[in-house]
């Protein structure tokens, strides 16, 4: 168990190291120069390599790499070019927007989808299955930002429930403004997935319902709602875990987009903003951390996988 | 009598097509009696095992006939009141013991299962039975077993772990579907000596199918031989065995490895 743990963190800071790596190499391969965007189009080739020396743009890739790496370790993260603040300062407060839009989003998800995918899966070609199962075709196929240009028409221009763009990490009070304000955008984001994860676990209970062991549990006098609840569901639920875990990175990705869509300043649309303007210890900042998430949280799925499934213990 | 099965008939259907699993089968069972069901696979004696026990979906299948169990008519039960006697007074163990439990659930839990749906034990009093019914099935320690998963064991203790959940209620008749057909020669020996014993301790009835003549013999006093849905061949085990009055009988008495045949190695695996 502690070899198997030990491992996994391995993993994780090797895969952490590369993806900050391939974005490192990305920029550097990508046209554009960051100095353009500082010093404009008229500056002199002499302006230009004093600001690249300054920057320490002049130095070789895994040098500058290995630069920032160590930046890294000790709180540094440099200084924006556009902004001429240090990142972490100029991030701090977008963060925790896009955790919580993140986190919101995730929660709709299982909330949203593990009750209706039980549903469907308990009253198998019913009513509420076959509408369902339309719903579900729809919602899958609606792009999060066309989705989120609907909720918006619908709820900010006809319901007129929430102003777009009136949100700022800033200026919000209390957790009520928060929640208020992102549950529309991290409903944009967690629909598509919510009913991808309602078709999963409707097939996966269906799946574990035509096993042995579910005869043995009726063969006890079970009823059909108790094998369910007690037999199936547990072991249906361990591929859906490893889904909701996967999803999570298509969550922040979702959140970069959405972001946009409802004018949301988090970390999305930061780096958007970033990579246009060739704002590159942002990028590498925002990129660093999203490969964070992603990573932790496929360790965590991990390590809930081994709770639920005594079989994978032992290894 | 414990059990009355008067004309079964199942009939599978599909959208175009219908087929007859079971065309006609009657039997009568006294409490305590140990009764075969001889076969070759496809022969119906597993589906007649599992649509007295309720297993059989009604959307899949048209079931019709009397299965007179104590009295009350298994066929003609509603879904509610068949629960009431699954698990109960009749239970059924199955061929297939890596399968036929949850992997995810303790095998405490899983032999407890039938105390939780049909009564209202405290779950000490709970674990008490169950520990009980493991060392009936002949189960060595069965407070270590008691919190173990089924991986953890063989392929003849989960077998056990079976007939212990099956029997945790005392059921008056156990219907055995293959129970030793998957497990190896040694271990299902081991098998069928405990169900001999449980049979003699607990006077539980046992209908015991299998499609190897020799093995329903050494367990049950009488013998039915089933062929593609229809009683082939009917009566005392070893007059059956000894005398076969069907050609077919005789056929799958040929058809079991004797020990001159397996000395000679014309064994296939």
């Amino acid at each position: 168990m502690a070899k198997t743990i030990c491992k996994r963190l391995g993993l994780l800071v090797v895969t952490l190291l590369l993806v900050t790596f391939l974005a490192f190499l990305a920029f550097s391969i990508l046209p554009g120069d960051p100095t353009h965007s500082i010093l404009g189009l008229n500056a002199t080739q002499e302006q230009i390599d004093t600001l690249r020396a300054q920057l320490g743009l002049d130095l070789p890739l895994w040098q500058r790499y290995f630069n920032w790496l160590a930046g890294l370790f000790t709180g540094n993260l440099g200084t924006s070019y556009n902004y001429d603040m240090p990142v972490g300062q100029l991030l701090a407060g977008r963060v925790g927007v896009t955790a919580t839009l993140a986190g919101l989003a995730f929660v709709l998800i299982v909330v949203i989808s593990i009750p209706l995918g039980i549903l469907c899966a308990r009253y198998e070609g019913g009513v509420v299955d076959r509408v369902l199962t339309v719903l579900n075709q729809i919602t899958m196929s609606i792009p999060n930002f066309l989705l989120g240009f609907l909720l918006t028409f619908l709820f900010s221009l006809v319901l007129r429930w929430f102003v777009v763009g009136s949100f700022s990490a800033a200026t919000a009070q209390g957790i009520g403004d928060w929640l208020g304000y992102l549950f529309f955008p991290a409903l944009a984001i967690a629909l598509p997935k919510a009913a991808m994860t309602v078709k999963m676990l409707r097939s996966s209970i269906l799946g574990e319902m035509k096993e042995d062991y579910v005869r043995t549990a009726y063969s006890k006098g079970n009823s059909k709602g108790a094998v369910l609840w007690r037999y199936a569901l547990r072991n249906a639920m361990i591929p859906v875990i490893t889904f909701l875990a996967m999803t999570i990175a298509d969550i922040v990705a979702g959140s970069i987009v959405v972001e946009q869509v409802f004018a949301v300043q988090g970390i999305g649309q930061m780096l958007v903003t970033s990579i246009g303007n060739r704002d590159y210890p942002v990028v590498q900042a925002i990129v660093a951390f999203i490969a964070l998430i992603v990573v932790v949280c496929n360790f965590a799925a991990d390590a809930l996988y081994r709770v639920m499934d005594p079989r994978l213990r032992q290894r | 009598m414990l059990l009355n099965v008067e004309h079964l008939k199942i009939t599978f259907h599909d959208r175009d097509s219908r087929f007859d699993a079971v065309e006609d089968f009657s039997l009568s069972m006294e409490e305590g009696e140990v009764v075969g069901i001889v076969g070759e696979s496809g022969s119906g004696k597993s589906m007649t095992a599992h649509a007295l026990m309720g297993l059989i979906p009604r959307s899949q299948a048209d079931i019709s006939g009397k299965a007179l169990f104590q009295g009350s008519d298994l066929l003609a039960m509603s879904r509610a009141q068949l629960r009431q006697v699954q698990g109960k007074d009749l239970s059924i163990i199955f061929q297939e013991p890596m399968t036929s439990l949850n992997p995810t659930m303790k095998i405490g839990r899983q032999v407890e299962d039938a105390l939780r749906v049909h009564t209202r034990l405290a779950a000490g009093e709970r674990k008490a039975r169950a520990l009980e019914a493991m060392a009936l099935a002949g189960l060595p320690e069965p407070e270590e077993l008691y919190s173990c998963y089924p991986h953890e064991l063989s392929g003849g203790m989960r077998q056990r772990v079976m007939i212990a959940a099956a029997l945790v209620l005392r059921p008056r008749l156990l219907i055995a579907d293959e129970p030793t057909t998957a497990l190896d020669v040694t271990i299902q020996a081991q098998i069928l000596d405990t169900l001999k014993d449980i049979n003699g301790r607990e006077g539980t009835a046992i209908l015991f199918i299998s499609h190897d003549l020799g093995v329903v013999r050494a367990l049950c006093s009488r013998v039915v031989v089933m062929r593609r849905g229809l009683i082939v061949e009917e009566g005392p085990a070893d007059q059956v065995f000894y005398h076969p009055r069907e050609e077919y009988t005789r056929q799958l008495i040929a058809a079991r490895p004797t020990r001159k045949k397996l000395r000679g190695g014309g064994g296939h695996g």
